[in-house]
Protein backbone atom coordinates (compact mmCIF):
# COMPACT_ATOMS: atom_id res chain seq x y z
CA UNK A 1 0.00 0.00 0.00
CA UNK A 2 1.03 3.64 -0.66
CA UNK A 3 2.57 5.69 2.35
CA UNK A 4 3.42 9.20 2.31
CA UNK A 5 6.72 9.75 3.70
CA UNK A 6 7.62 11.46 7.09
CA UNK A 7 10.88 13.12 7.52
CA UNK A 8 12.57 13.52 10.59
CA UNK A 9 14.76 17.31 10.92
CA UNK A 10 16.12 17.48 14.80
CA UNK A 11 12.68 17.08 16.84
CA UNK A 12 10.51 17.67 14.38
CA UNK A 13 8.94 15.19 11.86
CA UNK A 14 7.57 16.80 8.55
CA UNK A 15 5.05 15.45 6.33
CA UNK A 16 4.39 16.94 2.99
CA UNK A 17 1.23 15.47 1.21
CA UNK A 18 1.08 15.94 -2.15
CA UNK A 19 -1.30 13.67 -3.65
CA UNK A 20 -4.79 13.12 -3.61
CA UNK A 21 -5.83 10.92 -0.62
CA UNK A 22 -7.97 8.15 -0.47
CA UNK A 23 -9.14 7.35 3.04
CA UNK A 24 -7.31 4.53 3.98
CA UNK A 25 -3.72 6.48 3.07
CA UNK A 26 -5.02 9.47 5.42
CA UNK A 27 -5.95 6.67 8.03
CA UNK A 28 -2.20 5.46 7.86
CA UNK A 29 -0.30 8.10 7.86
CA UNK A 30 -1.98 8.68 11.38
CA UNK A 31 -1.08 5.63 12.64
CA UNK A 32 2.82 6.01 11.20
CA UNK A 33 2.69 9.48 12.33
CA UNK A 34 1.69 8.45 16.05
CA UNK A 35 4.63 5.62 15.71
CA UNK A 36 7.36 7.55 14.63
CA UNK A 37 6.82 10.02 17.14
CA UNK A 38 7.35 7.52 20.09
CA UNK A 39 9.94 5.57 18.30
CA UNK A 40 12.10 9.14 17.55
CA UNK A 41 10.93 10.84 20.36
CA UNK A 42 9.56 13.84 18.25
CA UNK A 43 8.71 16.80 19.46
CA UNK A 44 6.71 18.50 16.70
CA UNK A 45 5.26 17.20 13.77
CA UNK A 46 4.60 19.89 11.11
CA UNK A 47 2.25 19.18 8.28
CA UNK A 48 2.13 20.83 4.72
CA UNK A 49 -1.13 20.53 3.41
CA UNK A 50 -0.21 23.61 0.46
CA UNK A 51 -0.51 21.10 -2.57
CA UNK A 52 -4.43 19.86 -0.58
CA UNK A 53 -6.94 20.64 -3.02
CA UNK A 54 -9.65 20.37 -0.63
CA UNK A 55 -10.00 18.99 2.84
CA UNK A 56 -13.27 17.50 3.60
CA UNK A 57 -14.72 16.37 6.68
CA UNK A 58 -12.61 12.81 6.34
CA UNK A 59 -9.64 14.40 6.16
CA UNK A 60 -10.41 17.13 8.41
CA UNK A 61 -11.04 14.53 11.10
CA UNK A 62 -7.76 12.93 10.73
CA UNK A 63 -6.22 16.17 11.05
CA UNK A 64 -7.36 16.52 14.31
CA UNK A 65 -7.13 13.18 15.49
CA UNK A 66 -3.16 13.60 14.37
CA UNK A 67 -3.60 16.51 16.80
CA UNK A 68 -5.22 14.97 19.31
CA UNK A 69 -2.65 11.89 19.32
CA UNK A 70 0.20 14.06 19.46
CA UNK A 71 -0.31 16.13 22.28
CA UNK A 72 -1.41 12.64 24.22
CA UNK A 73 2.27 12.07 23.67
CA UNK A 74 3.60 14.95 24.14
CA UNK A 75 4.53 16.76 20.88
CA UNK A 76 3.30 19.58 18.81
CA UNK A 77 1.25 19.28 15.83
CA UNK A 78 1.24 22.12 13.12
CA UNK A 79 -0.62 22.42 9.74
CA UNK A 80 0.78 24.92 7.84
CA UNK A 81 -0.32 26.00 3.77
CA UNK A 82 -3.52 25.84 3.84
CA UNK A 83 -5.05 26.86 0.07
CA UNK A 84 -7.54 30.20 0.58
CA UNK A 85 -10.31 28.45 -0.99
CA UNK A 86 -10.05 25.52 0.91
CA UNK A 87 -9.92 27.76 4.40
CA UNK A 88 -12.92 29.51 2.59
CA UNK A 89 -15.18 26.13 1.69
CA UNK A 90 -13.56 24.14 5.31
CA UNK A 91 -15.25 26.78 7.44
CA UNK A 92 -18.53 26.72 5.15
CA UNK A 93 -18.40 23.12 5.88
CA UNK A 94 -18.89 23.65 9.25
CA UNK A 95 -15.04 22.70 10.36
CA UNK A 96 -13.05 24.91 12.01
CA UNK A 97 -10.27 21.71 13.17
CA UNK A 98 -10.81 22.44 16.19
CA UNK A 99 -7.10 22.14 18.66
CA UNK A 100 -5.34 22.05 15.36
CA UNK A 101 -2.65 24.67 15.45
CA UNK A 102 -1.90 26.02 11.89
CA UNK A 103 0.53 28.06 10.28
CA UNK A 104 0.71 29.94 7.49
CA UNK A 105 3.46 28.32 5.91
CA UNK A 106 5.99 25.93 6.73
CA UNK A 107 9.01 28.77 7.79
CA UNK A 108 6.24 30.02 10.11
CA UNK A 109 5.29 26.62 11.41
CA UNK A 110 8.54 26.07 11.66
CA UNK A 111 9.43 29.04 13.88
CA UNK A 112 6.15 28.22 15.99
CA UNK A 113 7.56 24.59 16.40
CA UNK A 114 10.81 26.00 17.57
CA UNK A 115 9.61 28.15 20.24
CA UNK A 116 7.59 24.97 21.46
CA UNK A 117 10.46 22.34 21.61
CA UNK A 118 13.12 24.50 22.77
CA UNK A 119 11.15 25.55 25.85
CA UNK A 120 12.44 22.12 27.90
CA UNK A 121 16.27 21.54 26.22
CA UNK A 122 17.87 23.07 22.72
CA UNK A 123 17.06 21.19 19.36
CA UNK A 124 19.86 18.71 19.04
CA UNK A 125 20.42 20.09 15.16
CA UNK A 126 21.37 23.35 14.86
CA UNK A 127 19.94 25.00 11.63
CA UNK A 128 22.30 28.34 11.78
CA UNK A 129 24.67 25.94 10.50
CA UNK A 130 28.49 25.94 11.02
CA UNK A 131 29.87 28.54 13.61
CA UNK A 132 32.63 30.17 12.23
CA UNK B 1 -35.64 26.29 -20.99
CA UNK B 2 -32.75 24.07 -19.31
CA UNK B 3 -31.05 21.65 -21.14
CA UNK B 4 -28.25 19.14 -20.45
CA UNK B 5 -25.26 19.55 -22.97
CA UNK B 6 -23.04 17.18 -21.34
CA UNK B 7 -23.60 14.00 -19.26
CA UNK B 8 -21.59 11.44 -17.94
CA UNK B 9 -22.57 8.96 -14.89
CA UNK B 10 -19.69 6.86 -13.09
CA UNK B 11 -19.30 3.73 -10.19
CA UNK B 12 -18.75 4.89 -6.70
CA UNK B 13 -18.11 0.80 -5.48
CA UNK B 14 -14.58 1.86 -3.32
CA UNK B 15 -12.78 4.14 -1.84
CA UNK B 16 -10.35 4.91 -5.01
CA UNK B 17 -13.89 5.80 -6.67
CA UNK B 18 -14.12 8.91 -4.33
CA UNK B 19 -11.12 10.15 -5.49
CA UNK B 20 -11.91 9.58 -8.98
CA UNK B 21 -15.03 11.14 -8.71
CA UNK B 22 -13.58 14.63 -7.34
CA UNK B 23 -11.03 14.88 -10.07
CA UNK B 24 -14.29 14.13 -12.19
CA UNK B 25 -15.89 16.56 -10.36
CA UNK B 26 -13.18 19.15 -10.63
CA UNK B 27 -12.00 18.98 -14.06
CA UNK B 28 -16.06 19.52 -15.21
CA UNK B 29 -16.26 22.47 -12.83
CA UNK B 30 -12.57 23.95 -14.17
CA UNK B 31 -14.22 22.99 -18.03
CA UNK B 32 -16.88 25.19 -17.52
CA UNK B 33 -15.30 28.10 -15.53
CA UNK B 34 -16.18 27.87 -12.17
CA UNK B 35 -14.22 30.11 -9.79
CA UNK B 36 -11.49 28.04 -7.51
CA UNK B 37 -13.26 28.78 -4.83
CA UNK B 38 -16.78 27.38 -6.50
CA UNK B 39 -14.61 24.47 -7.52
CA UNK B 40 -13.21 23.91 -4.67
CA UNK B 41 -16.69 24.10 -3.16
CA UNK B 42 -18.26 21.68 -5.51
CA UNK B 43 -15.28 18.60 -5.19
CA UNK B 44 -15.38 19.25 -1.12
CA UNK B 45 -19.31 18.27 -1.40
CA UNK B 46 -18.59 15.77 -4.11
CA UNK B 47 -16.41 14.37 -1.71
CA UNK B 48 -19.05 13.85 0.98
CA UNK B 49 -21.27 12.64 -0.60
CA UNK B 50 -19.39 9.83 -2.72
CA UNK B 51 -17.69 8.66 0.66
CA UNK B 52 -21.77 8.63 1.68
CA UNK B 53 -22.68 6.29 -1.09
CA UNK B 54 -19.50 3.90 -0.52
CA UNK B 55 -19.48 3.64 3.26
CA UNK B 56 -23.42 4.04 3.76
CA UNK B 57 -25.15 3.32 0.56
CA UNK B 58 -22.95 0.03 -0.44
CA UNK B 59 -21.65 1.45 -3.39
CA UNK B 60 -23.75 3.62 -6.18
CA UNK B 61 -23.29 5.70 -9.29
CA UNK B 62 -22.42 9.27 -9.76
CA UNK B 63 -24.28 11.12 -12.62
CA UNK B 64 -22.40 14.83 -13.71
CA UNK B 65 -24.30 16.87 -16.07
CA UNK B 66 -23.86 20.30 -17.46
CA UNK B 67 -26.45 21.93 -17.29
CA UNK B 68 -27.32 25.30 -19.45
CA UNK B 69 -30.69 27.17 -18.80
CA UNK B 70 -30.36 30.22 -20.73
CA UNK B 71 -27.19 32.89 -19.79
CA UNK B 72 -26.88 30.50 -16.61
CA UNK B 73 -24.59 27.15 -16.39
CA UNK B 74 -24.51 24.83 -13.80
CA UNK B 75 -23.21 21.24 -12.75
CA UNK B 76 -25.85 18.99 -11.19
CA UNK B 77 -24.22 15.68 -9.45
CA UNK B 78 -26.40 12.83 -9.01
CA UNK B 79 -25.20 10.53 -6.17
CA UNK B 80 -27.49 7.07 -6.12
CA UNK B 81 -27.12 4.05 -4.21
CA UNK B 82 -29.37 1.16 -3.84
CA UNK B 83 -28.29 0.71 -0.21
CA UNK B 84 -30.89 1.16 3.69
CA UNK B 85 -31.58 4.89 2.56
CA UNK B 86 -32.24 7.04 5.37
CA UNK B 87 -35.28 6.89 7.30
CA UNK B 88 -35.22 10.46 9.33
CA UNK B 89 -33.67 13.04 6.76
CA UNK B 90 -33.93 16.03 8.94
CA UNK B 91 -31.91 13.73 11.70
CA UNK B 92 -29.55 13.06 8.81
CA UNK B 93 -28.63 16.71 7.90
CA UNK B 94 -28.18 17.81 11.26
CA UNK B 95 -24.63 18.68 12.38
CA UNK B 96 -22.95 16.44 14.13
CA UNK B 97 -25.46 13.46 13.84
CA UNK B 98 -23.68 10.29 12.65
CA UNK B 99 -24.00 6.38 12.23
CA UNK B 100 -20.25 6.07 10.99
CA UNK B 101 -17.41 7.31 12.44
CA UNK B 102 -17.02 10.85 10.58
CA UNK B 103 -18.01 14.21 12.16
CA UNK B 104 -21.83 14.14 10.96
CA UNK B 105 -20.82 16.82 8.74
CA UNK B 106 -21.60 15.17 5.53
CA UNK B 107 -24.97 15.91 4.49
CA UNK B 108 -25.59 19.18 6.15
CA UNK B 109 -22.15 20.04 5.21
CA UNK B 110 -22.61 19.50 1.59
CA UNK B 111 -25.59 20.82 1.57
CA UNK B 112 -24.05 24.16 2.60
CA UNK B 113 -21.50 24.37 -0.12
CA UNK B 114 -24.03 24.07 -3.64
CA UNK B 115 -26.96 26.17 -4.69
CA UNK B 116 -29.81 23.56 -4.80
CA UNK B 117 -29.81 20.43 -2.38
CA UNK B 118 -32.67 17.35 -3.05
CA UNK B 119 -32.62 14.39 -1.15
CA UNK B 120 -35.01 11.20 -2.31
CA UNK B 121 -34.61 8.31 0.40
CA UNK B 122 -36.45 5.87 2.09
CA UNK B 123 -35.68 2.69 4.39
CA UNK B 124 -34.82 0.26 2.11
CA UNK B 125 -35.06 2.10 -0.70
CA UNK B 126 -31.77 3.95 -1.75
CA UNK B 127 -30.78 7.14 -1.67
CA UNK B 128 -30.68 9.65 -4.05
CA UNK B 129 -28.85 13.03 -3.34
CA UNK B 130 -29.23 15.52 -6.05
CA UNK B 131 -26.77 19.08 -6.22
CA UNK B 132 -26.55 21.26 -8.76
CA UNK B 133 -24.20 24.85 -8.39
CA UNK B 134 -24.89 27.37 -10.67
CA UNK B 135 -21.55 29.81 -11.88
Amino acid sequence: MDRIPILKMGRVLLVTIQVDMHDRLALALQDDLSERIVRDGARGVLIDISSLEIVDSFIGRVLGDIAAVSRVLDAVTVVVGMQPAVAITLVELGLSLPGVRTALNVERGMELLRAVTMEDEPDPVDDAGPEG
Amino acid sequence: MMRVRKDESRPLRAEDDVVRARQAVRSWAVEMGFSLIDQTKLVTAASELARNTVVYGGGGTLRMEALEDGPRAGLRLVFADEGPGIADIDTALRDGYTTGGGLGLGLGGARRLVTEFAIDSAPGQGTRITVVKWK
